[in-house]
């Protein structure tokens, strides 16, 4: 056809904001799809948490529901119990995590070992919700237990009941089973990208295996571990799935708190009490992603 | 006294260096040392890395190891680093035997091809991480890592870091830091492959400046045989293993001892020819043969373009004419290629006007300058 | 960490007489004078000594050690839910869970609900896939091609599901859903939408990646000059060179929607993990056979991973070899 024309005169280019913003509107036509099917099923259930948390009775504007948040004993104890459960597995996990991780990297590249190890953490890490919880429930507990009843009659430790894991170091425990291989997945690119050469170069200035940690690699990998260990904790503290079938009675964690208060069928007082639950957990996750960019912002350069 | 070398295209200098740059830098330094490699071996599974490769370097020699990839040369680099372990063979520093003194105790210091500068440092902290190591304390080695970023060109960079720096003033850094430590050895893997061509000439015409005012002996990896021999004191061309020859530039250059070595380096054509008493007669002339060369019989002659002129017909056809097939103007001087009757193709080079004199489809002859040429059977 | 050595050279080569620190023998002795009778000063007993191979050993053994004793931890609960599998109250075997697990007509029999699980959430697995991939390969290479600067915000909408937890979203839904409820029905299929929504930080990633490989402006002007149509330059061009990165968001997808739980039964649908969940746990459940599917299914997303990581780097050889 008119090859010889094209070639002079390419496709129109997209306008880079020369054109105004008439064609900046047109341009973005093309995402309409994207941007009509997120509204709905993301930013408008968004909205619907958001004003439904300052909602009272008949629609009207109050700050009933965080009232009621902020002088429940149970519902701020729920709170405190997720931030610590937080905090503790995300720790334990990004320790034992980034040593294995760590190990993991030093295997050939496209090796077995890497191959199996980073199958089963994708496993463990990412759909293993309920039957995680079910592996422990029928492991560590009562006489039927594989672990529960080996601990007894080897060690003397009484058998766990089945609330064991409704307690905190219960819960600490299968948290902190299922960080350990998302810490693997998150920080093994974060190992692999420490260069060869920067340890060859330490070594030929003359480093030992120490310096090289405690002045290159430690401080590269440094906002790696912090950015990890930022997203094992917005992990824990958003997981619903373990919980829900981890613990039996009450709701000791604040997505339990919210799902009773979903599910309940008797108002617990304030309409909405859910929806301004979900918010403060919204609040406290965006804190620590928006933590995690900053980070990643910074260490990008120097890594990328 | 070290003067601060002249910038480079589109980089800054600090200021001229007006303070004594420290006698320190030059007398104290080692002056060289003698390296020796011996008979080195070393395999992976059934490829041999190095077969057998030595090699003597004289204290402040800038030695070259030039081959194609997987040649052996970077392994031999990494052995003599103490990267690599050799399977046998010796590694000789100043005298002694140091094939089992791991890298951080052999004083060498290294420049890599890529990713050569820690990244969460400034120019100034990489220079002076050796010396951090060696017990100086701060306000001394902030003052030589200084003096040194000043030997490469880069005081102005030195709060800069690596990600903020083109590729060149990276590699100028990793020297200056390689330097700083005052090593015997100074080991160059590829320092300049993965640098756009421009700055790949000036840094390496620099390295050359900065390595002779220095005086440390240099073992300088590449593959890039102009790169070679343009800053060489000898150049070792590198096959399978072993060291194939290694002389000086110019000798590598003009008598090659192998075929492989004449077609590695520079632009042979490969022309048949006639050999008897040690002269080979090729398209009409007579050329003298290099040693290595069979003395009579049929051979394929490896000439260079600058020995071979064309000059307009006046014979019109017939051995030694050839038909001009394009001419190229590459600046100081030309090519033409001229197809003779056999159809293969010669590449000569000749000045610019006798380049322009000529045209696709001319007749010219062929005449051969009489410098030495290698044959092969 | 390795000191780059392992991963470029292939296996260790024999080592010259002997392993790392032991003594070397007089053959050794014998012609290490003999090659080298210039160099009196090197000492005779000396050989060289393989540091580096003795390094690279020792790592390859602590590692070994590490990773198999943080493996035998994790193995731990799933050793004691094949154990419970088989176990009845007073301690003797059965393995009448398994074999309910492997005769379908048995497993239909005991656990319908499990069954109808499974069956939804395949279905769910690439109905929410094909969504998935449709919704965000033409947008994101419309971006690339003619509205860069709406990339930034496309980004920021893709990533915002890692912010807002699936708990929090379907505290917003009800509305949403009953509208579905109203026009398209109330089968757990519709689920298919919300989990769209949660897959997009993972499947927005790896389409970004694999299409920022391809240099995607230059593919389809090339492609555009030479006569062909938008749609054209979509299936034909763009589409076959992300393969890789559509089977990667594929997969996560896949991953996701085989494991969700929380928006199933909060909006009182039924997936695989919903009707796990009540096996195990309600008293009319039956938690043996809970022990035995969830094993299965752990082993089986194993395996899946794993394949996929074998399929990956096939390909990648694959290439390499071309």
């Amino acid at each position: 056809m008119t090859s010889q024309t094209s070639l002079a005169q390419p496709a129109p280019a997209p306008s880079t904001g020369g054109g105004g913003r008439l064609q900046r509107m047109k341009s973005g036509v093309g995402t309409a799809p994207f941007l009509a099917y997120t509204a709905l099923f993301l930013l408008v259930p968004t909205l619907i948490v958001v004003i439904g948390a300052f909602q009272g009775t008949g629609a009207s504007f109050s700050l009933g529901n965080f009232r009621e948040l902020l002088s429940s004993g149970p519902i701020l104890q729920s709170l405190g119990r997720s931030l610590v459960l937080s905090l503790v597995s995300g720790a334990i996990g990004a320790v034992i995590g980034a040593v294995v991780a760590y190990f993991l990297s030093t295997a050939p590249p496209g090796g077995l070992l890497r191959k199996l190890v980073t199958a089963a953490s994708s496993v463990l890490a990412q759909f293993s919700g309920v039957m995680l919880a079910f592996a422990f429930i029928f492991s560590f507990t009562g006489r039927t237990g594989l672990v529960s009843r080996t601990l007894n009659s080897w060690f003397g430790v009484p058998l766990a009941d089945v609330n064991y894991f409704s307690t905190l170091t219960g819960l600490i425990i299968v948290y902190a089973f299922f960080q350990i291989p998302l810490m693997v997945i998150i920080f093994l690119p974060a190992v692999d990208g420490i260069r060869p050469q920067w340890r060859e170069a330490t070594e030929s200035l003359g480093g030992s295996t120490w310096v090289f940690w405690r002045r290159v690699a430690g401080p590269l990998l440094t906002p790696s571990f912090l950015g990890a260990l930022l997203l094992l904790f917005a992990n824990a503290f958003s997981a619903f799935a373990t919980a829900a079938a981890l613990v039996g009675l009450g709701a000791p964690l604040i997505t339990l708190q919210i799902s009773q208060a979903l599910t309940s069928e008797t108002g617990l007082g304030a309409p909405n009490l859910a929806k301004a639950e979900a918010l403060v957990m919204v609040v406290i996750v965006a804190i620590v992603m928006a933590a995690y960019y900053a980070i990643q912002k910074r260490s990008s350069k120097w890594l990328g | 006294m070290i003067q601060p070398v002249t910038s480079a295209v589109g980089e800054t200098t600090g200021s001229p260096s007006a303070k004594s740059a420290g006698p320190s830098l030059v007398a104290v330094g080692q002056a060289g040392v003698a390296v020796e490699l011996r008979g080195l071996s070393r395999s992976y599974g059934d490829v041999h890395a190095l077969d057998g490769m030595s090699l003597d370097m004289t204290p402040g020699e800038l030695v070259v190891l030039l081959g194609p990839s997987g040649c052996g040369k970077t392994t031999a680099l990494r052995v003599l680093a103490g990267l690599e372990d050799a399977d046998s063979g010796q590694v000789v520093v100043g005298g002694k035997d140091v094939s089992s003194v791991p890298t951080s105790k052999r004083d060498m210091g290294m420049v890599f091809q890529a990713y050569s500068l820690f990244p969460h440092m400034t120019a100034r902290d990489n220079v002076a991480f050796g010396l951090q190591l060696r017990g100086q304390d701060g306000p001394t080695r902030r003052k030589r890592a200084d003096e040194y970023l000043e030997l490469v060109g880069l005081n102005s960079q030195a709060d800069r870091y690596a990600h903020q720096m083109s590729g060149g003033q990276q590699q100028r850094v990793a020297l200056a830091r390689a330097l700083a430590i005052q090593p015997k050895v100074l080991l160059l893997d590829e320092p300049l492959s993965a640098l756009d061509a421009k700055v790949r000439v000036q840094l390496r015409d620099e390295i050359r400046r900065i390595q002779l005012e220095v005086g440390t002996t240099t073992l300088f990896v590449t593959h890039d045989q102009e790169e070679a021999l343009a800053v060489a004191d000898r150049v070792g061309v590198m096959r399978a293993g072993k060291i194939e020859q290694i002389d000086k530039p110019d000798i590598i250059y003009s008598a090659p001892t192998t075929a492989f070595v004449a077609g590695f380096i520079g632009l042979t054509n490969r022309v048949s020819g006639h050999a008897s008493d040690g002269i080979v007669s090729v398209l009409g002339s007579n050329v003298p043969l290099l040693p290595g060369s069979p003395t009579s019989g049929g051979v394929t002659a490896l000439v260079r373009p600058e020995a071979i002129r064309f000059t307009p017909s006046t014979m019109g056809s017939g051995p030694g004419t050839a038909t001009v097939v394009a001419t190229s103007f590459l600046g100081a001087h030309g090519r033409v290629q001229a197809r003779l009757a056999d159809g293969a193709i010669l590449l000569a080079q000749m000045s610019v006007g006798e380049t322009v004199a000529l045209h696709p489809g001319d007749i010219v002859d062929v005449a051969i300058a009489p410098s030495r040429v290698l044959a092969t059977a | 960490m390795s000191a780059g050595t392992g991963q470029a050279g292939p296996a260790e080569a024999k080592n010259f007489g002997g392993p790392g620190d032991t003594p070397v023998d007089a053959d050794a002795l014998t012609q290490v004078a003999m090659e080298y009778p210039m160099a009196p000063e090197i000492a005779a007993g000396s050989a060289p000594r393989k540091l580096r191979a003795a390094a690279r050993r020792k790592q390859a053994i602590i590692r070994r050690i590490v990773i198999t004793l943080v493996a035998l931890f994790m193995i731990l609960p799933l050793a004691g839910l094949f154990d419970f599998s088989t176990r009845l109250l007073n301690g003797k075997r059965t393995w009448r869970s398994w074999s309910t697990v492997f005769h379908f007509s048995q497993l239909t029999a005991a656990a319908p609900d499990l069954i109808a699980g499974f069956k939804i959430t395949m279905a769910l697995c690439l109905v929410t896939a094909v969504l998935t991939v449709a919704l965000l390969v033409p947008t994101m290479t419309w971006i690339r091609l003619r509205a860069p600067h709406m990339s930034k915000l496309v980004e920021f909408i893709c990533l915002l599901p890692l912010t807002i937890p699936a708990i929090v979203l379907v505290a917003g839904l009800g509305p949403v859903y009953r509208g579905i409820a109203h026009t398209l029905g109330t089968g757990n299929i519709w689920l298919c939408f919300i989990y769209v929504i949660l897959a997009l930080p993972y499947a927005y990633r790896a389409i970004d990646t694999g299409l920022a490989a391809i240099d995607v402006k230059t593919l389809s002007e090339a492609a555009r000059s030479l006569g062909s149509s938008w749609s054209r330059v979509m299936l034909k061009i763009i589409l076959p060179n992300i393969r890789a990165a559509v089977l990667g968001a594929s997969f996560l997808t896949i991953a996701l929607v085989l494991g969700e739980y929380t928006v199933a039964y909060l909006l009182s649908k039924s997936n695989l993990s919903v009707a796990l969940f009540n096996l195990g746990l309600s008293a009319s459940g039956d938690p043996r056979l809970t022990a035995a599917v969830s094993l299965i299914l752990l082993i089986f997303g194993f395996v899946v991973m794993f394949g996929f990581s074998l399929i990956g780097s096939a390909r990648r050889e694959k290439k390499v070899k071309k």
